[in-house]
């Protein structure tokens, strides 16, 4: 009997134990929706670790934790002096920018006591964007040379003319340079600036770069306005002539005639090649002037908040699977990505010019001219823009008697 | 040659003009960034 009950209790110890077990299995499986109920709503381990292996991490819990008045203790209860938040409630709302902050001083900016993206900023700026830019830069500058060495300077092939046809005119020429030599100021301070802390102050010294810096950043600031006013003068003088036509595809076919020996593809006043530099100079001169006044006047420009708005109402970030773009940023934020965008759009930039500057002095004969006393010589400009020519001269640019050079 | 020394000339006077009007127009970042309660100079 005792060996029965003893069997029976067994079996319903055991069954009791699996019961049990499903029962914890079903629970673990219907895990509770917060996470963080065992820490009383703070931030657990798991967070922690998130964060340090640079995952994502949601923290609205954090940032809407911060207490509410209007269930605040009485006066005379424990607590009442703190007015329904707590110290932490307080800080959780100064970091996050919702907590209700007067300053005597002027300017959005100072109402924000604490913004942690600052770091963000800094390892990307000098991570990524000095790595990559550094990259393009240099790798556009070899491939420069690489295509002189190959290729040598385009020399005009047939016998030089002796006689000249104006090509720029003076204002057309001050343009340019305004344009021009405030672009070059601007991207050796920029550079200098951007790559000073890393590649500068190693090799001058900290004392030697400081005057230096502080001269930088008055002339890259007010630089600036140059750089801009050549730019409208440049679109106002040559926008027309830039319009793409049918030509402008052979001569891309023919890769402009830059990689083989006596081919000339028509042209008028501008080939493909000079009209992609004159869109590509007018679209980024565009977005790093708008970036650079947002700098210039700090704080008073918001640009990305506004642009991520709309660019998250058309779609286009979820398309690229990056999500909703943060359309409230804090002013320190914006700030932050002018600088890298401008930055960003400075280094494209550059890569660009530096080919232009290639084409323009050594990489082929006869092309300073046209900017420097505004004449080329016939056979230059026979050559090189046809088209052109008859329409200035009226005479054809090839002789119709003649076999065209193989 | 003389338009290309003419606009580095014409550079060189925007700089100066923009930095002395804009601190005169009280965009320094001391006029932007303080509030009457504080003495500047």
């Amino acid at each position: 009997m005792a060996t029965i009950t003893h069997r029976l209790l067994a079996f319903i110890a055991a069954v009791t134990l699996v019961l049990l077990q499903g029962t914890a299995a079903v629970a673990q499986e219907a895990a509770p929706a917060d996470p963080r109920a065992a820490t009383g709503g703070a931030q657990t381990l798991e967070d922690i670790l998130a964060r340090q292996r640079g995952e994502s991490v949601d923290y609205t819990f954090r940032r809407e934790d911060v207490g509410d008045p209007s269930k605040a203790a009485p006066m005379t209860g424990q607590l009442g002096t703190l007015g329904g938040v707590s110290d932490p409630e307080l800080w959780r709302g100064l970091r996050y920018g919702s907590a209700d902050v007067t300053v005597s001083s002027h300017g959005p900016a100072a109402e924000v006591v604490i913004q942690d993206s600052g770091m963000t900023w800094l390892a990307f700026r000098e991570g990524p964007l000095a790595s990559y830019g550094g990259y393009l830069l240099l790798g556009v500058l070899g491939a420069l040379l690489l295509f002189y060495l190959l290729r040598g300077r385009i020399r005009i092939d047939g016998e030089l003319a002796g006689t000249t046809i104006l090509r720029f005119s003076a204002i057309e020429r001050f343009a340019h340079w305004l344009l021009a030599g405030s672009f070059i100021l601007l991207g050796i301070t920029g550079l200098t600036l951007l790559f000073g802390r890393m590649a500068i102050i190693p090799l001058i010294g900290k004392e030697a770069y400081s005057p230096y810096a502080i001269a930088g950043k008055w002339v890259h600031n007010n630089v600036s306005w140059a750089f801009m006013l050549g730019l409208v003068l440049v679109t106002l003088f040559w926008l027309v002539h830039n319009i793409p036509n049918r030509h402008d595809l052979k001569w891309l076919a023919l890769g402009g005639g830059l990689f083989s020996k006596h081919v000339h593809p028509p042209a008028k006043k501008f080939n493909a090649g000079q009209k992609i530099i004159f869109w590509g100079v007018l679209i980024l001169g565009v977005s790093i002037s708008v970036s650079g006044l947002s700098l210039l006047f700090p704080f008073q420009m918001p640009l990305f908040a506004v642009t991520f708005a709309k660019l998250n109402a058309l779609g286009l970030p979820q398309l690229a699977g990056l999500g909703e773009l943060p359309a409230t940023l804090l002013p320190h934020q914006e700030m932050q990505l002018a600088q890298l965008w401008h930055a960003i759009v400075a280094f494209v930039f550059i890569a660009i010019i530096l080919a232009h500057i290639y084409l323009g002095t050594i990489g082929m004969e006869g092309a300073f001219d046209a900017m420097g006393t505004g004449q080329v010589d016939e056979q230059w400009a026979k050559e090189h823009h046809g088209l052109w020519y008859e329409e200035v001269t009226g005479k054809p640019a090839h002789d119709p008697t003649s076999h065209p050079a193989e | 040659m003389k338009s290309m020394y003419l606009a580095f000339l014409a550079i060189a006077v925007l700089a100066v003009a923009a930095d002395y009007s804009l601190h005169r127009a009280g965009f320094s970042v001391q006029d932007v960034t303080s509030g009457p309660a504080v003495r500047l100079d």
